[in-house]
């Protein structure tokens, strides 16, 4: 071995420590950045019209974004009626029955390729799948679209959670005489039942925030959600529609709404972890 | 009986999932046939996009992705690799808590909001500041030609620079932490710096899962869509510059989508995405069969 003064060593070392200090750092400082500017600016439109009116075309003063708080709740909350119980399924046969076929295997691998998949191509995918043989945008096919997003993610996080159930509360309940998905619903599931909660949590925390996969399904709409078979007012498109718009209010509310949406999604990730943590503390 | 059935219910939902990405592929198929039919494969290489004349190519598109990608690919990673190295090796762990998570959260902000913040706070930045300054300095290079206007591909870069990154370093924190400890520990007692610990035990060791760790990264650049939309400038010109506005296949289809009239124009937007979708399936699959490997050889879960 070459013999190197510890001098210059020990340098390269503190470089390198101080190098990658100012990296953390511009991750942390990226996100309290974005998180300011978001802050202020969407603090100031936010008043009782913003909650409680709908989006007024152009030339009207005020409106609010009531219609799109409303219709994205409601499309979330579909898509968390459709997604959920089927990823949750999958979950279940990932851990119970398919740990080591190979159909279980290729459910696994596609779930997390999934997860990779381009969210406008979700949105593609259901266009063509539904808005053009009823040729109408709907709130159906928006909800869809999340639905599909949140599918994978459910799956995975939820047969992982399956997984650490110890093997022994299975077999004693089946030696109890206990039918499998009385196992699986009543000890396996209640084993589990933080660890699911978190799954669920943190999927719609993921959806909650999606843009490109409602632009071609629930479109946006000025009104009152009043019917599921037609275009759906929601926050993203609103954002999305109302920034690129040269209307000093509309971009108000487009960063009220940013503030609306950057509070929830973060609060369920944060909420999410604190209950991992706790429940890991027990 | 009971458990028959549901044997069956879990089986055909895990189906689902399989019909899923088969559906994906055959449903974009589909419907891009008029457009197949028409450009072939002159789609893929002719850059005029001009619905009045019902002329569409994907190469400005094609051009746009892969420029924004290798802007964000040249900063993330190596921002990435310092990030994961601060996590396991140097923080205090008090300050290991507070980055770990702000860089977790930073996954979790909605791609608008960075598209919000991108169009009204970061690109006046960059045109005030950092395309001046660059222009003055490197100016003689053609990447850096043309009008400062903080809308284009350099911005856009950054920004996915900024969203891929929290991807990347986790699993380069994974990676990281698969290094058996007797390994480093017998390095160190040799007298090694945690640099050198770093760069010839840990980085060697882990070679692989940190490439396997960038093509995870790299699959997620190619198909963002909504921050790249708010800031690239939405142009189909190619331009050599990275000041100059571009536009990339997601960025294209959020844009003119709900706009676009007319069979050939649907169907050439759907080809785009068609692309795009092919594209980012094999970089998954590839990462994921290529982390599979990995763990299997190095007996962990990654």
């Amino acid at each position: 071995m070459i013999h190197r003064p510890a001098t210059g060593r020990k340098l390269t070392n503190q470089l390198v420590k101080v190098v990658s200090a100012c990296g953390a750092s511009v991750g942390i400082l990226a996100l309290a950045w974005i998180l300011l500017v978001v802050i202020g600016k969407g603090a100031a439109a936010i008043n009782w019209d913003f909650f409680f009116h709908r989006t007024l075309p152009t030339g009207e003063a005020g409106g609010g974004i009531g219609n799109a708080i409303v219709g994205s709740a409601v499309l979330v909350g579909l898509a968390i009626a459709f997604g959920v119980p089927i990823g949750l399924m999958v979950g279940v046969y990932l851990a119970e029955f398919g740990r080591d076929t190979r159909l279980g295997a290729a459910v696994r691998f596609s779930a997390n390729v999934m997860m990779g998949i381009p969210s406008i191509i979700v949105g593609l995918f259901v266009y063509t799948l539904i808005v053009v043989p009823t040729h109408s945008f709907s709130g159906w096919a928006g909800a869809v679209a999340l639905a599909i997003l949140m599918l994978p993610v459910v799956a995975r996080t939820s047969e992982d959670m399956l997984q650490l159930v110890p093997n022994a509360l299975r077999e004693s309940a089946l030696a109890l005489g206990a039918p499998r998905w009385k196992v699986t619903f009543q000890i396996v599931f209640r084993a589990a039942r933080v660890g699911l909660l978190t799954g669920v949590l943190l999927a719609i925390a993921r959806v909650s925030g999606e843009t490109a996969p409602l632009l071609f399904t629930a479109l946006n709409s000025p009104y009152w959600p009043t019917t599921l078979n037609d275009s759906v007012a929601n926050l993203p498109v609103t954002i999305f529609n109302y920034a690129m718009s040269p209307y000093e209010d509309w971009v108000r509310l487009a960063w009220g709404a940013s503030l609306l949406i950057t509070v929830g999604v973060l609060a369920l990730n944060i909420s999410s972890r604190l209950i991992l943590r706790r429940s890991a503390h027990e | 009986m009971g458990d028959r059935t549901f044997r069956w219910i879990t089986t055909s939902c895990a189906a689902v999932v399989l019909l899923l990405v088969a559906g994906f592929f055959v449903c974009l198929v589909l419907s891009c046939r008029p457009s197949l039919a028409q450009f072939g494969w002159r789609f893929l290489v002719t850059s005029d996009w001009d619905p009045v004349t019902g002329q569409f190519g994907a190469l400005s598109s094609i051009f746009g992705t892969l420029v924004s990608t290798v802007i964000a690919m040249l900063i993330a990673v190596p921002l990435s690799l310092v990030i994961a190295l601060f996590l396991t090796e140097l923080a205090p762990p008090m300050l290991r808590r507070v980055t770990g998570t702000a860089i977790e959260l930073l996954a979790a902000v909605p791609s608008i909001i960075f598209g919000m913040w991108g169009l009204f706070v970061f690109a006046p930045f960059m045109a005030r500041h950092v395309e001046p300054a660059l222009g003055k300095g490197l100016g003689f290079l053609p990447l850096f030609h043309g009008p400062p206007m903080g809308i284009g591909m350099l911005t856009a870069g950054i920004i996915l620079a900024l969203m891929i990154l929290p991807f990347i370093s986790s699993v380069m924190r994974d990676v990281f932490q698969m290094v058996p400890p007797v390994v480093k520990e017998s390095a160190y007692g040799m007298g090694a710096t945690t640099w050198e610990v770093t760069r010839k035990i840990t980085m060697r060791y882990g070679v692989r899962g940190l490439l396997g760790a960038c093509f995870l990264g790299l699959g997620r650049a190619v198909g963002e869509t909504m921050a790249v939309t708010f800031v690239i400038g939405n142009n189909h010109d190619i331009s050599a510059s990275l000041f100059a506005a571009g536009n990339s296949i997601a960025s294209t289809l959020a844009n003119e989508f709900t706009e676009a009239n007319g069979k050939l124009y649907l169907s050439s937007l759907v080809e785009l995405g068609l692309i795009l979708f092919v594209v980012s399936f094999f970089l998954q699959v590839f990462a994921h069969l290529w982390l599979k490997s990995l763990t299997r050889s190095m007996g962990a879960g990654l």
